[in-house]
């Protein structure tokens, strides 16, 4: 239906519009909620001070990295954006309870738009993030090697890697009955995932039944991928193993996830 | 274009979790122009009808079109048409009540000046011009069911389905909520309301549907269904507690249908209120029992209820929203 009030548009710039319009809503939501940005941001900045200052002295990382701090950083960097997958879970399963998302299905706006909206307000997010993070570290002696394209490749890669995560989790926030229970849902994955990896430790110091999967999981690949070219060291095929998986989750989980969008209650 | 704003056929659902049949092959027409009334009680269908409506949710059965198109098949042409708005008040928190119409204008793809244009009319029109800019955490119940219902009518849509907009309200916003109705109908609107109020739906629809269970157990304009009763009800009110007992003695006899003592009062269901008025009045008046007040009531919607369903419609008290959506 075309009246003077509807606005001419093709279809996909309408999908481009529904996305942003989402995405511009939640952007909002956490410029307003203070204590949710504070939380982003500080949470990180806290991990950074713990582990350069308090157990940074007691990590040995071998010779490769220069110093903790250089194998550090890249690490936090991975470990906040992967937390901020849990971010899309929650926001998804907050809209479901008070019944936004039924709103939604009501309207005529394109379907994966809620999703879509809601992964690019998480990257949004992930962007800040990574320049606050980047700040801090080199304050607290950071020092990559790799040179600034270099760095820019590697935050690509970070970001394409957490968003990708983002549409599984997706999946989460949509089946779980409440935020509570996704933020819940999302524990068990995401602990494993960042600690039991090569974010904070190199995987060597681990015990060997242990490094079996700390080595090759998905989350150790991508912190291999995004040190090695921060710091301009070796990094074997981990990027395009971090690649893989990242598109192997969206592929899979994106199309479960907006199919499960339509019937979600 | 379709003769009805809105029209099913034999429209069911089953749901997969406890095989709970929420609707039963329900059938029904609703004229343009006027308020439909959906009656019921809590778990009778007409939530779980609104969203099928809605497009929100799939029938397992049966098909509706609004305003001529297919629910299911024609999924975005109902959504241009329609408006939805409801007890659960779907608003952002965290927007401004300008910024959730626009939200909402943007993603009915309508242009940005009106869209702008329109938000400030609806702000006006319902009262909220001044709180438009503030967050909607100071806003009171009665405000955000009226933001709800300005979101819904962001895109000017011809139908209008409200899943029970005043429950929980205060009276007076929900006589402002009332007038906000009456009002949009007469400017053409069709309104499917549902509703467990029956003094919502006596004042406000035209014609009445009521369900139970999943199924349409009456329907008609609300004097007919008063009528289906064809009585009146005599209440005898009495000075003490032992002259309604006696009293009630003399006059029980006089019905064959329905009669109880609650305290002082005895109240008499008839077919023939007028005479059997003065039939009692003469007993009492014979045997010297003073009687303090004398009335003869039509029977309200809340009459027709109970007779039809044995329940009154606001039995229940929802608590868990999530769980009462799923229930519906």
């Amino acid at each position: 239906m075309t009246t003077p009030m509807h606005a001419e548009k093709s279809s996909l710039r309408w999908v481009i519009s529904d996305v942003l319009t989402m995405a511009q809503r939640n952007i909002l939501a956490i410029i307003r909620i203070p204590s949710a940005l504070v939380f982003t941001i500080i949470q990180p900045i806290m991990f950074v001070l713990l582990f350069r200052y308090v157990f940074g002295g007691a990590i040995p990382v071998g010779t490769t990295f220069g110093n903790y701090v250089n194998y550090l950083i890249p690490g936090i960097l991975v470990q906040t954006t992967i937390f901020g997958a849990v971010g899309t879970a929650i926001g998804l399963a907050e809209d479901l309870k008070r019944g936004l998302i039924e709103r939604f299905r009501a309207l005529p706006m394109a379907r994966m738009a809620v999703l879509a909206g809601r992964t690019v307000s998480d990257l949004a997010r992930n962007i800040l993030i990574l320049l606050v993070i980047t700040g801090v570290g080199f304050a607290v002696g950071f020092r990559p090697g790799g040179g600034f394209v270099a760095y820019v490749q590697a935050s690509l890669l970070m970001l394409l890697f957490a968003y990708c995560l983002s549409w599984g989790f997706a999946y989460i926030g949509l089946t779980a009955p409440n935020p509570e229970t996704a933020q819940a849902m999302t524990f068990p994955l995401i602990f494993p995932l960042t600690f039991a990896s090569s974010i904070f430790v190199p995987v060597a110091s681990m015990p060997h039944w242990l490094q079996v999967f700390a080595r090759n999981q998905p989350v150790s690949q991508a912190a291999e991928a995004v040190r090695g070219l921060m710091l301009g060291i070796p990094h074997g095929q981990s990027t395009y193993i971090s690649l893989a998986w990242g598109l192997a989750a969206l592929l899979i989980l994106g199309p479960l996830s907006t199919r499960r969008y339509r019937t979600a209650s | 274009m379709s003769d009805f704003a809105v029209e099913t056929n034999a429209l069911g659902r089953v749901f997969k979790d406890g095989n709970v049949q929420a609707l039963k092959g329900v059938s029904l027409q609703v004229p343009r122009g006027q308020v439909f009334g959906l009656l019921g009680p809590n778990g009778s269908g007409k939530t779980t009808m609104i969203r099928i409506l809605s497009t929100t949710l799939a029938p397992t059965s049966g098909s509706a079109t609004v305003d001529g198109f297919d629910v299911v098949k024609q999924a975005d042409d109902v959504r241009r048409r329609i408006g939805l708005a409801g007890q659960f008040a779907t608003v952002d928190e965290n927007l401004t009540g300008f910024e959730n119409l626009r939200m909402i204008g943007s993603l009915n793809h309508l242009k940005k000046s009106y869209v702008v244009a329109r938000a400030h009319e609806l702000l006006e029109r319902f009262n909220l011009a001044e709180a438009g800019n503030r967050m909607l955490k100071g806003y009171s119940g009665g405000m955000r069911r009226r933001l709800d219902l300005a979101a819904a009518l962001m895109a000017n849509p011809p139908i209008l389905f409200l899943d029970e907009p005043t429950t929980g309200l205060d009276p007076q916003s929900r006589q402002d909520l009332w007038t906000i109705i009456e009002q949009l109908v007469e400017e053409g609107t069709t309104v499917l309301l549902t509703t467990q109020y029956l003094e919502e739906a006596d004042r406000l629809a035209k014609q009445l549907v009521v369900l139970d269970k999943g199924s349409i157990i009456a329907q008609g304009t609300s004097a007919e269904l008063k009528a289906t009763l064809g009585t009146t009800v005599l209440v005898l009110t009495f000075e003490t507690t032992a002259d309604a007992r006696r009293g009630f003695e003399l006059v029980m006899n006089l019905t064959q249908k329905k009669a109880n003592i609650d305290g002082t009062i005895v109240e008499l269901t008839l077919e023939d209120g007028p005479r059997a008025a003065a039939d009692a009045l003469r007993r009492l008046d014979a045997e010297n029992i003073p009687v303090a007040g004398l009335s003869l009531r039509e029977p309200s919607l809340d009459d027709v209820f109970l007779t039809l369903t044995g329940s009154r419609p606001d039995e229940e008290v929802v608590v868990d929203t999530k769980k009462a959506r799923k229930a519906h």
